[in-house]
């Protein structure tokens, strides 16, 4: 029975000793913050005096008061610039390309997948850049005769928000573009010709082959964008400290404000804690949907 | 088959998202070697780096950032080894119950352990110390690590831990003399992964230290930038040598960032 079992390896005790330098760092710094972090979030503190219970009205703030509720609605928005977009241009483009076989990619891959391992800070800083009143896309759009759409887009009240889920959508275009050329590459070319044969047009094939084979990179792709978009802190830290007013204010951001800026350490705490359930929550529900379709 | 036409379509649209990719890199490369100066000579001003290192305290910060990620790239490679080790070659009770709380600790965002950690670490006297930035940072490295290195050690051939068990190696001798040496790859691939992730860490450094001498790149890149105003040189000299690093690896590497970031997606 033992032989046939594939659990790993045989009984052993000593596998507690290995362990154990793991367990502790895990313990002391991700377990014991975590519960600190819940047990903060049921008092007022302002981080240096006493402290009083509040029970959950640190987390009926977070649903109620309009900037830590609308901290989680740009939160969304970033959701569709950070991962619907890139995940639609990816799909549509690696679609469009299904038919090639395409030379040099290794090259385009190593481009593509560039944004994604640049510090964030150097990021926000070539962004700022880039949309400064005087900067590239306002000499650009003066260039082409658009003058009435150049403007401060960091500074402008409807426009701050996309200008900052317009960079999400340049970190993460060429990950999923990565990803869905190399799920393709792995589909049989037959399946294609087959379908041709058959007289399915490109929506079909797209609808009946590609879409179905690329489950798990897209559940991938969605993992890592969706939480990229969730947890974004060192972008609007810089480029926008979540201004102007609180337009692209953030959770995180907000999270970071709360504590250490304005004395609400029960306030912010609160909202971490609700930070991480959706992050839970964002991971479980993508890879539910991606196994399901893997079946 | 396909028409020349649509071929040369499908090289236009790639090259189209290269180009807006490196276009940002491009961008501050081209200011850092500008001439911020009214009245300077020449075309590139590489000396804008030496005065970024110098004036702008890159050089300060380069340093910092290196010690931190040598002690946590070090440590969590060490700890996620061991850990690793024990859950994917050996039985032993609470092993199950353990390696889902640690794959649920990887998915903790670090707002929710630095606010409470900050304030305990400070009750204690500790923060504005290495060890507050290093530890935590460790602790979530460890946690992906033992995940990763988990599923090379269940993967690894059987047989040849059996071989190296009749040859009379103990369990420690299996691990560092065999199996180690075997998973290279998937080794450097973790390191690669943590490395950059510490690199480019900006939350963390910026609750844990007040110092200026604390300050890892991102983090004093960040404060240089609120006194500068965006699009100088110096700014853009300090942001490149701030990239430099990871970039550089990642040219060197590329297989191993692309392959790490998608299996290791959990994180």
């Amino acid at each position: 029975m033992q032989m046939i079992s594939r659990g790993p390896g045989e009984p052993r005790r000593v596998a507690y000793l290995y362990i154990l330098p793991a367990a502790l760092v895990f313990g002391l710094f991700i377990l014991v913050p975590l519960f600190r972090t819940a047990q903060f979030s049921l008092y007022e503190w302002d981080g240096l005096g006493a402290s009083t219970w509040a029970g959950f009205s640190n987390y009926r703030d977070v649903f109620t008061e309009p900037q830590l509720r609308g901290a989680f609605v740009h939160a969304l928005v970033l959701i569709v610039f950070y991962a619907v977009v890139p995940v639609l241009l990816g799909l549509l483009l690696a679609a469009t390309m299904s038919r090639a076989v395409v030379r040099g990619l290794g090259f385009f891959r190593i481009v593509l997948f560039l944004p994604q391992v640049i510090p964030m800070v150097v990021v926000a800083i070539a962004w700022r850049q880039i949309y400064e009143p005087e900067g590239p896309l306002n000499d650009l759009l003066r260039a082409v005769g658009l003058d009435s759409l150049a403007r401060p887009w960091l500074g402008d009240f409807t426009w701050a928000l996309p200008s900052v889920g317009i960079v999400g959508t340049w970190v993460g275009t060429g990950l999923c573009l990565v990803l869905f050329l190399a799920g393709m590459s792995r589909i049989p070319r037959e399946l294609y010709e087959a379908a041709r044969l058959d007289g399915a047009g490109p929506l079909r094939e797209f609808r009946a082959i590609t879409l179905p084979s690329l489950r798990g990179e897209l559940a991938v792709a969605l993992t890592l964008t969706v939480i990229a978009a969730l947890k974004t802190f060192d972008l609007v830290y810089v480029m926008t400290s979540g201004g102007p007013g609180t337009e692209t204010t953030v959770p995180s951001y907000q999270v970071y404000n709360n504590a250490f800026l304005l004395g609400r350490v029960g306030t912010a705490t609160a909202l971490a804690i609700v930070l991480t359930l959706v992050v839970f929550a964002a991971t479980v529900l993508i890879n539910r949907v991606g196994e399901r379709g893997q079946r | 088959m396909i028409s020349r036409g649509e071929r040369l379509g499908n090289y236009a649209v790639l090259a189209l998202f290269a180009v807006i990719a490196v276009y940002p890199v491009l961008l501050i490369l081209q200011t850092a070697l500008s001439n911020d100066q009214i009245g300077g000579g020449g075309s590139f001003h590489w000396e804008n780096f030496a005065d970024a290192w110098d004036q702008g305290q890159f050089g300060s910060y380069l340093r910092t950032s290196v010690v931190v990620a040598v002690l946590v790239v070090g440590l969590s490679t060490l700890l996620s080894i061991l850990a690793g080790y024990a859950f994917g070659t050996m039985r032993f009770r609470g092993s199950e119950v353990i390696f889902y709380l640690i794959l649920l600790g990887i998915m903790v965002p670090a707002e929710a352990l630095v606010i409470a950690l900050y304030f305990d670490l400070r009750e204690l006297g500790l923060t504005n110390t290495l060890v507050a930035i290093v530890a935590p940072q460790v602790a979530q490295s460890t946690a992906f690590g033992t995940f990763w290195m988990r599923a090379y050690f269940r993967g690894s051939s059987r047989e040849v831990v059996e071989a190296a068990r009749i040859d009379g190696a103990g369990h420690w001798a299996t691990l560092w003399r065999i199996l180690v040496p075997m998973g290279r790859p998937a080794l450097t691939t973790m390191i690669v992964l943590v490395f950059m992730w510490t690199w480019n860490e900006f939350l963390i450094p910026l609750i844990m230290a007040t110092d200026e001498s604390l300050r890892t790149a991102p983090l004093g890149l960040a404060f240089f930038q609120g006194q500068y105003t965006s699009g100088t040189a110096l700014l853009a000299a300090g942001a490149t040598l701030v990239a430099l690093p990871v970039v550089v690896l990642y040219l060197f590497l590329q297989r191993h960032f692309i392959r790490g970031m998608v299996e290791g997606a959990v994180k």
